[in-house]
């Protein structure tokens, strides 16, 4: 059963790379520098090499998929994501994977009566308008730039034909890497608690743990959406949009990195701080949108008028539909899923606004006055308890959040045995010696696990200014509650 | 690997501009030739169309060998077409230079003193215009702002051929005491080379579109 659970994610997977691996490529085979096969060769390579070597990390295993919390659901929302990309990829039109998984989580949350997070549809909508915008503007510098320096230093046609091709080669390369690094725990990261695979040993000379080999296939099966299938898209963005010249391919996928790496990369935004030094404001990014965005940026500045502005029609609203189609084939797959094969597609989150739920939102400065009638009352889902909320007070976003979060019942018994299932590495030593302290306590709503963490040790709190960090603590802190969470 | 492709670069590289020196060349052996044929020299003129036939095999190889490679390992894509035509008009310049001068030593015309000076003229205006199109064409490789500088000379060349090549069928008309048949022979002849002027400033329309395409 397990091995059928992972072949939506192995669809996944292979989507991915066949709608994906454009961004990075697309320019280079669509300018013919770089012929379809050795860029889809160069691509895979580096894409099962970012997946195993940087995407395996235990902090990564928590992928998007991570909030639909039983298998079956996982399965389906996989699939809705695959098929919504798949057609888009037949469509030829470049569009954002993950995208396609949060409209179907969007899906699942409508049949879970789960609540949808905000922040992430804003973070969509803004990638559609922001990321574009931001490209354009960067491949218009970086553009201007690159003529200044092939001008100022008079270089010849055919040495400037040779570092095009190798400048395409490693920044696609580059691309490919993190395509494979970011994208495997979206792919493969909800299936790891069913991977059927044993650890591997190689010859005695290193193992394969059943982790690694799952990231393994899904990696593999990445490359094989990109050998297969990739073809289409990547003459969209090569040659669709408007016909690019090797340096406008070369300066598109560029700043479409410089992009993904200024404006989405935790660890810059880290070292800048750490530097003293103003971070730059991240924002919602996407690959798809960026690559599109720095193509126009390139054609606007070429006068526009070798822009195909349909096609540029044709792919914004592929955008658009692509997570709502996928929120709509995922909630008609889990209802057949859940109907008529019988499997469970979410657990039910319970919510009720105890007693210390009440204190902890009254902590956070918030009035209780008006839920307080609510106290002691269950609700089945979060959407449930929304209307309960709403019938009573007109709240603003966050605060609703707050409450929600705070009412929100996890049960959770912190045992021995559990703790001794915990991989020391990403969960330091000093954290796990945290959590030994705490055996035997039980927690009603996952707050109380925080706050029982964070009082016991400084290991176990948010640092200031360290978004990274902190991400990486809350993964860290998902993970506690899935592990200690009792069934029943 | 990376190396040897590098210097395969600089092969092709060597090997245009071997293939333009080819160009030019044959420019300065044909004003050369017709100086000799005009001061009846006849060895050194046959001198001069031996090693322009040379220069002109020499150019054929290499064109073809650039053309191969271009192909074989698929360059320049975008450029590649314009790259390819501009090679084979420059190679349609040195091969009338060549036939030209072989025109020269099959008819032998008989060309009356008082024309020498304006034949000389004709053939320097248009050695000049093919000299500023070879120069042109090496911008367009490795320096395309600087096409234009020697584009414009082209034309100026090719003007004032015009005029000459004019000046020299109205002065060869209005002798009486030659025959038609003379006349209509040393005016095509005069048409013939002032061709070579119209031939290269065909070139450099050509090109002036290739660099708007490759403009940055």
């Amino acid at each position: 059963m397990s091995i059928f659970f992972l072949s939506s994610g192995l669809f996944l997977g292979w989507s991915l790379g066949a709608n994906d691996a454009s961004n990075v490529f697309g320019t280079a085979v669509g300018s013919r520098m770089l012929k379809f096969r050795t860029a889809a060769i160069w691509c895979s390579i580096f894409i099962v090499l970012g997946a195993a070597v940087s995407g395996a990390g235990p902090s990564r295993t928590l992928g998007k998929l991570g909030s639909v919390n039983a298998i079956a659901g996982a399965f389906t929302v996989a699939l809705a994501a695959a098929i919504s990309v798949y057609l888009m990829t037949s469509a030829r039109y470049p569009v954002s994977t993950s995208q396609a998984i949060v409209g179907a989580i969007i899906g699942w949350n409508l049949f879970s009566g789960s609540l949808t997070n905000y922040d992430s549809l804003t973070k969509i909508v803004m990638s559609w308008v922001v990321c574009p915008i931001l490209a354009a503007g960067i491949a218009i510098i970086l553009y201007k730039l690159v003529a200044w320096f092939i001008m100022r230093f008079k270089i010849h046609m055919f040495t400037l034909d040779t570092l095009t091709r190798y400048g395409l080669i490693l920044v696609g390369a580059f691309g490919s890497y993190s395509l494979g690094a970011n994208n495997i725990a979206n792919v493969m990261g909800v299936f790891v608690s069913v991977s059927p695979f044993p650890d591997i040993s190689i010859y005695g000379l290193f193992t394969l743990t059943s982790v690694q080999l799952l990231y393994l296939i899904g990696a593999m099966a990445i490359a094989f959406g990109v050998l297969t299938y990739s073809k289409r898209v990547m003459m969209t963005i090569g040659r669709g949009i408007m016909d690019l010249s090797p340096i406008a391919a070369f300066v598109v996928v560029l700043a479409h990195s410089i992009v993904l790496f200024l404006f989405a990369s935790q660890r810059l935004e880290s070292w800048l701080i750490s530097w003293g030094l103003p971070p730059i404001p991240l924002v919602p990014v996407s690959s798809s949108q960026a690559i599109v965005g720095a193509i126009i940026g390139v054609g606007l500045l070429k006068g526009g008028r070798s822009i195909h502005w349909q096609m540029l029609g044709g792919i914004a609203s592929s955008w658009i539909i692509t997570p709502v189609i996928a929120a709509i084939i995922s909630f008609i797959s889990l209802f057949f899923m859940q109907n008529v094969f019988q499997q469970q597609t979410y657990r039910p989150v319970k919510y009720m606004l105890t007693p210390a739920a009440i204190e902890h939102i009254r902590e956070a400065g918030e009035s209780t006055k008006a839920i307080e009638e609510l106290q002691g009352k269950m609700f089945p889902n979060a959407i449930s308890f929304k209307k309960a909320l709403s019938k009573r007070i007109k709240l603003p976003h966050k605060t609703l959040e707050l409450i929600v979060t705070s009412a929100e019942i996890c049960k959770m018994k912190i045992t021995e045995d559990k703790i001794a299932k915990i991989n020391t590495g990403w969960i330091t030593l000093e954290q796990k010696d945290v959590l030994k302290k705490l055996i035997g306590r039980c927690f009603v709503h996952k707050w109380m696990l925080d706050e029982a963490l964070a009082k016991e040790s400084p290991h176990w709190r948010p640092k200031e200014n360290d978004r990274s960090y902190n991400n990486d603590l809350k993964n860290k802190l998902s993970y506690l509650y899935d592990l200690f969470q009792e069934m029943n | 690997m990376e190396f040897h492709i590098l210097k395969k670069k600089i092969g092709i590289e060597k090997q245009i501009d071997d293939f333009l020196d080819q160009v030019s060349e044959a420019g300065l052996l044909f004003k050369s030739g017709v100086d000799n044929f005009l001061k009846n020299r006849i060895e050194s003129f046959q001198e001069k169309i031996q090693h322009i036939i040379e220069t002109e095999h020499r150019g054929d190889f290499l064109r073809r060998g650039l053309e191969e490679m271009l192909y074989r390992q698929t360059l320049i894509p975008e450029s590649r077409g314009d790259v390819l035509e501009l090679l084979e008009n420059m190679d349609s310049l040195l091969d009338r230079f060549k036939g030209a001068l072989w025109r020269f030593d099959i008819e032998r015309p008989e060309i009356c003193g008082e024309f020498h000076d304006d034949f000389r003229e004709l053939v320097e205006c248009v050695v000049q215009a093919v000299e500023a199109i070879v120069l042109s064409a090496r911008a367009f490789f490795k320096d395309i702002t600087a096409v234009a500088d020697h584009m414009h000379k082209v034309s100026y060349w090719e003007t004032e051929s015009d005029k000459i090549s004019t000046r020299l069928q109205k002065a060869i008309f209005g002798r009486e005491d030659l025959g038609l048949s003379h006349k209509m022979q040393l005016r095509d002849f005069t048409r013939h080379v002032d061709e070579i002027a119209d031939v290269a400033e065909d070139v450099a329309d050509r090109l002036s579109i290739y660099v708007i395409k490759r403009s940055l």
